[in-house]
């Protein structure tokens, strides 16, 4: 795989395919690339499904996947070097262009994130999911490792700027991935177990703190939004009909484009948030084990990417990026199997709409250009 | 806090690595208990899943089964279904549903005043239901609707079934009617068999056999989606749904003939009364009258409030079901049994002479007991009270032989209690006796029982009270020789194979200590009725030339106390206080095939207003078109047995050995 290392001329490196030989051009890594391609290609299959047989959409997903392979590939072939040093501008502009979207957004789904840049939208939160952890890595590249006391002071003020300035949109959703690509780098960078046992016990006292303060209608609101099944017609309908759809596809599903809780459309947002269901219910639990294979197989061979890379700010960054992307998939697959609440956060790659699939391969990209260059640092 | 950092970056290499390491295995963790829940919710629950997400998609929709009809013994539809056009709308197709509305009552398809009801009731409806906003339109309503239709997105005719009374009100009081579920039903019925229906029988036949009739209904499983709108298919995929046909209702066969009852009813038009003809062998019920009557259709298909008032408060009562219903003094129709009660009771002798003058006295009593002004008088034996009508003669009959011997042998022949009809509502009449005056009076001077009233007793009068049907189902005995069997109006039920089950004849407990030879008396006196020879029956006139024998009885009601010293003059009497007329009669009278009673309310004396309505029906039923007697429907002219002898025609041939059996005088030409 790693094809720097075989003597030019080589016997190897000769029977390379032509195939690898463009990948090794394109500073790609072939079997990250296969296992995006196969979530991609499973997405859209589900996806022409659970949108009801709409071309349109398959369409117009290909299209964003053409996109954020573009962006994937250009990515790839910037120096992490000059990534780093741009990385203070780029979280400057974000935070400014959420500013710009808290004054000027455009409003959609109750919710004000997008920022109309005429030809296109564009949702700067969406940005910040890739420069909170660039930014994090970046402060913590030449500072000793694990980050003092002052660090985390400043890290914490990097990352609450943007997660609170995504969370008044609101998108609590977003807002949360945020916090969490940030934390990641964080807590790879070595973050002491015990300042973070402190950080929970803290968190745990200002929870049970805010609880006896709350009003009654206050705390309902809360016990609902932990344990959506309390309210079956409200914010439990989608848990509920979720659930349904994931349970009656047992083993072996119902079959592509039978799934009658998608279909008839009882499945709420089948082809956006709650797509897990979808292939739940129609492929079955075979479907979603399958679907779950090829997640844990791209996060491990990004985290084995992460391993490989050599400076601070590559490792953390690229660590964070593995990470992010399988807590996506947690956090999607917990909710929509009523595990956790309910929060509006896609499946990755599968998911339709926004510009979350093109962040996601950015983000891969990324991940690509760090591990391409690790030789580099050292000859 | 060490003064100096300096970067390790060979440890810092380590730290990420195990950092990775942990979290990694921590997502590891977190991804097996993902996996759990995917089991747990995909295999251990998947079959609780699958109920609720076969429940959510397939909604089972009702199929009427179709009402089954009801036939008279001669095939006739008596009330049959019929598709009816109904003006339906879908309020989510509808642009504007107040000016559709509007715009329909211009058409005339609406009255202006129901408007904002029908607003209220689409506003109810959920938007993608058909909400029916006329019933019944005429095939005028529909002409014009169709040439229109293209204005009015949203709304359509439909079609459904309802119950169509062909024969308008006749025999409505037997056959009683159906009408909109209400919520007094809802409690009787299991309401998932009648998911999709919306009439139920609310009287009569229809009411009593409404099981039968009702039939199963069927359902289809439809494929909705989350908006509970019907759908074709589910994603690319037509799914197996299941389909159960509705079972019809079964077929009902009256007893009821409805040419006996056309002429019965047309008999009696004009007056209000009841009259109830029974076959004596069996129990049928050959005709059932009650007038005025009413359309049933109009109940069928959704009475309006307006037209409901309009019966309930006609002065004529036509919703009230006088034959099974209208209790009435018996008036003199009770003389043959009592008649027959002394001669068994040996009080008297069949030729035993009483001297009868024109006002009777109770033994110390000033009370007089006047004999109407066509009685006769002087010795009269008790074939000619009877025939005559002779109060008199029953007056010394009653007290001598007193309130408790009478009710004793009126008892078994059913004055007091309902017959066991099968259909639903009968009233019991009154059987008097000094022990029910104790139970039913709460003054202590109103709890006795006086001899005078004993007296009324023997002319059926005072508190006695019985229904047309209890007399005609008492008339039957008479001719029955004491036999007795319970009137039904359904003689057999037939399921959709076409397969006729019978209904046996039901026999009570017949008459018994009654000898022949007293029978033959007491008949023969009803025979006397309808005949002149040593003297003339009060009933001779309307029976003059019968091609039959038949024996009747007259009676008359008084529902107007004639004050003492005064006399009852039908001119000087409200219309509506003025005697009942009575006829009881069964014929041929040895050999008897029907039995009937007849009330005309208020039409005064039975023999000239209520005898020629029984002539007619026993004319009617007993005689062909050539007015000869029928053969005995016992003993059917066998059409299969015999094809090929034309020559000498069956039927007359049974027709005179009928004769020759029941000894009926040969008619003399009545045409």
């Amino acid at each position: 795989m790693i094809y720097e290392e075989l003597p030019y001329g080589s016997r190897t490196r000769r029977t390379l395919s032509g195939a690898a030989s463009v990948l090794f051009a394109l500073k790609i890594d072939g079997p990250l690339v296969v296992g995006l391609g196969l979530i991609s290609a499973f997405g859209l299959i589900v996806l022409y499904s659970a949108s009801g047989q709409s071309t349109a959409t398959v369409v117009r997903t290909v299209m964003r996947l053409i996109l954020g392979t573009v962006a994937m590939l250009l990515l790839a072939r910037v120096n992490p070097n000059f990534l780093r040093r741009m990385t203070p501008w780029l979280y400057l502009g974000g935070v400014f262009l959420l500013v710009v979207v808290a004054a000027a957004g455009h409003t959609g789904l109750g919710a004000t994130r997008w920022l109309n840049l005429g030809l296109f939208r564009f949702q700067p939160s969406e940005l910040m999911k890739l420069a909170v952890p660039m930014t994090c890595a970046w402060y913590l590249h030449e500072r000793p490792l694990p980050p003092s006391f002052l660090s985390l002071l400043a890290l914490g003020a990097l990352i609450m700027l943007p997660v609170g300035l995504v969370a008044i949109e609101p998108d609590l959703g977003t807002a949360a991935l945020i916090a969490v690509a940030g934390a990641l780098v964080i807590v790879l960078a070595g973050l002491r177990v015990r300042v973070m046992a402190a950080l929970f016990a803290l968190a745990a006292a200002a929870a049970w703190f805010g609880w006896s303060f709350m009003h009654d209608y206050q705390r309902r609101r809360v016990l609902t939004f932990l344990d959506p099944q309390t309210d079956p017609l409200g914010a439990g309908y989608h848990i509920i009909q979720s659930q349904i759809a994931i349970g009656s596809g047992g083993v072996f599903g119902k079959g592509w484009m039978n799934g009658s809780q998608a279909q008839l459309e009882f499945l709420p947002e089948r082809s956006t948030d709650f797509v897990f269901a979808v292939v739940g219910e129609e492929f079955g639990l075979l479907g979603l084990l399958l679907l779950l294979l090829l997640y844990m197989f791209v996060v491990a061979r990004s985290i084995y990417l992460a391993t490989q890379t050599q400076d601070t700010y590559a490792r953390l960054l690229a660590g964070s990026i593995a990470l992010t992307f399988f807590v996506y998939v947690l956090i999607n697959a917990g909710m929509v199997t009523g595990l956790l609440p309910v929060v509006g956060v896609p499946l990755p790659l599968v998911s339709y709409g926004g510009s979350s699939v093109v962040t996601l391969l950015a983000g891969f990209g990324i991940l690509m250009a760090l591990y391409s260059r690790r030789k580099l640092v050292g000859s | 806090m060490p003064a100096v950092h300096i970067k390790d970056h060979w440890r810092e290499q380590r730290l990420f690595d195990r950092r990775a390491l942990v979290i990694g295995a921590l997502m590891a963790l977190a991804t097996v208990g993902l996996i759990g829940r995917l089991i747990l919710l995909q295999v251990v629950r998947h079959e609780y899943y699958s109920d609720l997400s076969q429940g959510n998609r397939v909604r089972t929709e009702p199929i009427p089964a179709a009402r089954g009809l009801i036939l008279d013994r001669n095939g006739e539809v008596v009330a049959s279904n019929q598709p009816a056009y109904q003006l339906e709308l879908v309020p989510e197709e509808v642009p504007n549903i107040k000016e559709t509305l509007k715009r329909l009552a211009a058409l005339r398809l609406l009255r202006p005043e129901e408007l904002d009801e029908l607003r209220r009731t689409i506003a109810v409806s959920r938007s993608f239901d058909s909400v029916p906003i006329r019933l019944h339109m005429s095939d005028e309503d529909v002409a014009r609707f169709a040439v229109r239709r293209f204005e009015f997105p949203g709304v359509d005719i439909k079609t459904r079934q309802t119950r169509w009374y062909p024969n308008g009100d006749l025999a409505v009081h037997a056959l009683g009617y159906v009408g909109a579920i209400s919520e007094e039903d809802l409690k009787h019925i299991d309401r998932a068999s009648y998911a999709g229906t919306a009439l139920i029988g609310k009287l009569g036949v229809e009411s009593t056999y409404e099981e039968a009739l009702h039939g199963q209904n069927g359902f289809r499983e439809v494929l909705v989606n989350a908006q509970g709108r019907s759908v074709e298919r589910q994603g690319a995929f037509v799914p197996n749904l299941r389909t159960k046909a509705p079972a019809a209702g079964e077929d009902l066969l009256l007893s009821i003939d409805l040419k006996l009852q056309r002429v019965a009813e047309a008999a009696l038009a004009g007056h209000r009364g009841a009259v109830v003809a029974l076959d004596p062998a069996n129990g049928g019920v050959l005709a059932l009258v009650s007038l005025p009557g009413f359309d049933p259709n109009l109940f069928a298909r959704g009475i309006t409030p307006a037209e409901y008032g309009t019966l309930a408060n006609d002065i004529d009562h036509p919703l009230f079901n006088r034959a099974l219903r209208g209790t009435y003094p018996s008036g003199s129709t009770i003389k043959p049994v009592l008649g027959l009660a002394a001669l068994t009771d040996h009080t008297l002798a069949a030729d035993t002479k009483v001297f009868c003058n024109a006002e009777f006295f109770l033994p110390g009593s000033r009370h007089v007991w006047r004999a109407d002004k066509g009685e006769p008088r002087g010795w009269l034996d008790l074939p000619e009270a009877i025939s005559r009508s002779s109060d008199v003669f029953f007056y010394r009959l009653a007290s001598t032989l007193g309130i408790e011997r009478m009710a004793a042998f009126l008892e078994p022949f059913g004055y007091g209690q309902p017959t066991g009809i099968d259909i639903g509502g009968e009233k019991a009449g009154l059987l008097p006796t000094p022990d029910w005056k104790r139970k039913a009076f709460k003054r202590p001077e109103d709890q006795t029982w006086f001899p005078g009233e004993t007296v009324n007793m023997g002319i059926g009068q005072g508190y006695l009270l019985v229904t047309p049907l209890q007399l005609a189902h008492i008339t039957g005995m008479l001719a029955e020789r004491g036999r007795s069997f319970r009137p039904r109006v359904v003689t057999g039920i037939r399921d959709t194979a076409g397969h006729t089950s019978w209904l046996a004849p039901i026999e009570g407990a017949p008459i018994k200590g009654v000898s022949d030879a007293d029978w033959t008396v007491v008949i023969d006196a009803m025979i006397g009725t309808t005949h002149c020879a040593r003297y003339c029956g009060t009933a001779s006139a309307a029976f003059k030339d019968a091609a039959y024998e038949a024996a009747g009885k007259t009676g008359t009601a008084q529902v107007y106390t004639v004050a003492q010293n005064a006399k009852y003059n039908a001119n000087t009497v409200s219309d509506r206080l003025r005697d009942h007329a009575w006829f009881i009669a069964f014929a041929p009278a040895q050999a008897p095939r029907i039995a009937v009673a007849v009330l005309v309310e208020n039409a005064g004396f039975g023999a000239s207003n209520a005898a020629p309505v029984a002539r007619k029906m026993l004319d009617a039923y007993l005689l062909d078109a050539e007015g000869k007697l029928k053969p005995a429907p016992s003993a059917p002219a066998p059409k299969p047995a015999a094809p090929a002898a034309p020559a000498a025609p069956g039927p007359t041939v049974t027709t005179a050995a009928a004769t020759a059996a029941t000894g009926a005088r040969p008619a003399a030409g009545h045409t």
